[in-house]
């Protein structure tokens, strides 16, 4: 194989320059968000600015930026909603793993219909409204975020691998399924636990659909959505002036502060990545397993 | 239901009730939003009104469908949907192939890891993200692109207002954010290949391209085709998220990428319609569904092992 030499050297560069590709478009975005808002203004965006400035940096943290609000309503639902949803989808797999539970594959079936058949946008729209999810930090957790079959079936295909003697040992010492499910199953199935809760992590921080469909008070608005808001209403941005006067100069830096909310949305991501990749690249493999 | 049945089923849950509460929350939740939504389908056949609700709307037979199957609206929604889909499927297999094959060949293992983790980056943004990553390099004042045209010397373009340009660049961008994935599961196969065949092809004096050619590729095969026909069969669900992220409501665009999920949003959210909204959603679950369906069958038969039921 020493003969291909040349070929090793090409294929290393051709990966490299892909990965660059991956990653500069978000460098653009990076170097924007420092970018003096003159600069942009003579120049446009571009990878080698005149002039740098952290003012766009400077307003989204002072004390009465929309920012810091989204910011805490994004940490709260992603915390609660995947502690919630890993909760509500571990013991429903473990319900459908366990062998001595005789209608395990009814119930199977029952969650697994309303993943073929989706009836779509508008009856969950009424629904939500219905049961008052609706401009509360409980429209942005619990419709169609908080449960998710696919998960479901992920945790129940690994767990299906315990063996049964476990459950009727514990039996026989008197444990119940809650006990077992939580002290026995549980433990030995953290990879998947894992990565269903990487899943719905992710999920819920990038989630910004129920945020529009279900949300029009802007001390509810997810970072995503403000950051959504923000592209298409300079007024947003206004208001965040008119409350900062420790700007150091007097020009708004409106391209350089939308740039600045999108890196500070993707940061929790970067900041998790080593975890998230190695748990996402876990599950895909698992999940591409059936039964 | 015989009165022995009614009683076995009453033992069983006797028995298991901590099993079957623990499911409690999962089987309320999927009944409230998956099985409590079938009668809204009722609107679509109705002029529906919120103060009556929907047993009480009048129903209007099939003016909803009508209306959105007269407009030239419903072909090239449906149209743009899927061919975005089915350009989605086949460049994005297409350039996560070939990747994994230059992977596979690559030497240092730390090399590949660290490039696979960097090409798998962006698939962890969001679509609002990327609107923004697009805008950098579009934006028709301050854009990467239109500078560097001017540098250039070229007229400028104004991307934001050409539906034609919009294809490509979300075909592209989509290869961009997701072709990680794909990579991934292609190199897990890939590794999954008995290495015995490589050894005995390279005894037979086989070099590597033949090897790719004849032994890396066909054995690659069933996964492509299992994961194709699997998004093949949901071609007829536009990216809400993405489309609506980078595209809004600029109409300019609507000719090459509104989507039946856009459409069915501004139906309910925009103007205000749900009866129509129900009724283009209906349509696009039918047609879906029977996708599924279909190629449900067809995955049945080429690899048991993958089907969905």
């Amino acid at each position: 194989m020493r003969t291909y030499k040349p070929f090793d050297v090409f294929n290393k560069t051709f990966i490299s320059i892909l990965a660059l590709l991956c990653t500069l478009p978000l460098l653009l975005v990076l170097i924007v968000s420092i970018t003096d808002e003159r600069s942009i203004q003579s120049r446009g965006y571009s990878f080698f600015p005149d002039q740098w400035s952290f003012d766009a940096y400077r307003m989204l943290f002072s004390g009465s930026s929309p920012l810091l609000q989204s910011y805490i309503v994004s940490i709260t639902v992603t915390v609660v909603g995947t502690l919630l949803a890993v909760m509500i989808t571990s013991m429903a797999g473990y319900t459908l793993a366990a062998r001595h539970v005789r209608y395990r594959n009814g119930l199977a079936m029952f969650f697994f219909v309303t993943m073929v058949f989706n009836t779509g946008l508008v009856p969950w729209y009424m629904i939500s409204t219905k049961l008052g999810l609706q401009n509360n930090i409980w429209a942005l957790i619990i419709p169609s975020l908080v449960f998710n079959p696919f998960n479901l079936f992920l945790a129940r295909n690994y767990m299906k691998q315990i063996p049964e003697s476990l459950i009727e040992a514990a039996k026989m010492d008197g444990a119940n399924d809650a006990f077992i499910a939580f002290r026995i199953f549980f433990p030995l199935s953290l990879p998947v636990l894992a990565t269903i809760t990487l899943f719905y992590g992710i999920g819920y921080w990038n989630n910004w659909f129920n945020a529009i469909m279900l949300v029009d008070t802007p001390n509810l608005y997810p970072l995503q959505y403000l950051l959504f808001k923000l592209n298409s209403e300079i007024s947003m941005i206004q208001q965040m002036q008119s409350t900062t006067a420790s700007l150091s100069t007097s020009l708004l830096p409106t391209e350089s502060i939308k740039m600045a909310t999108a890196i500070v949305t993707i940061g929790p991501i970067v900041l998790f990545y080593p975890f998230l990749q190695r748990y996402f690249i876990k599950g895909l493999l698992i999940g591409s397993v059936k039964e | 239901m015989n009165l022995s049945l009614m009683k076995r089923t009453f033992q069983e849950i006797r028995k298991n009730h901590i099993a079957y509460l623990l499911a409690l929350p999962a089987v309320i939740y999927t009944f409230i939003f998956g099985y409590l939504t079938l009668p809204y389908i009722l609107i679509s056949f109705q002029k529906f009104n919120y103060k009556l609700g929907i047993w009480k709307s009048p129903f209007i037979g099939l003016d909803n469908f009508e209306f959105f199957f007269m407009s030239d609206r419903a072909w090239q929604v449906t149209f743009n949907t899927i061919r975005l889909n089915f350009l989605f499927i086949v460049v994005g297999t297409a350039a996560a192939l070939l990747l994994a094959i230059l992977f596979n060949e690559l030497k240092g293992r730390r090399f590949s890891r660290i490039m696979q983790s960097t090409i798998l980056f962006p698939h962890f943004l969001s679509w609002v993200i990327v609107s923004y990553v697009l805008y950098s390099f579009f934006a028709s004042n301050y854009g990467l692109l239109n500078q560097t045209l001017d540098w250039l010397g070229l007229p400028q373009e104004n991307w934001y207002s050409e539906p034609r340009y919009w294809v490509s660049i979300l075909v592209s961008v989509n290869v961009w954010k997701e072709v990680g994935i794909s990579l991934v599961i292609y190199l897990a196969a890939i590794a999954g290949i008995d290495n015995s065949l490589y050894e005995a092809a390279t005894i037979d004096g086989a070099n590597r391209r033949q090897q790719i050619r004849y032994i890396t590729l066909p054995l690659l095969m069933p996964t492509v085709t299992i994961l194709s026909l699997l998004a093949l069969g949901k071609i007829m669900y536009g990216s809400f998220d993405m489309i609506y992220a980078i595209i809004k409501d600029n109409g300019l665009l609507y000719p090459t990428v509104d989507v039946i999920d856009t459409y069915v949003f501004r139906s309910l959210r925009t103007i205000g319609n749900p009866a129509q909204a129900m009724a283009v959603g209906l349509y696009q679950s039918i047609v879906g569904f029977i996708l599924v369906f279909g190629v449900n069958l067809i995955v049945r038969k080429v690899s048991p092992d993958n089907s969905l039921f």
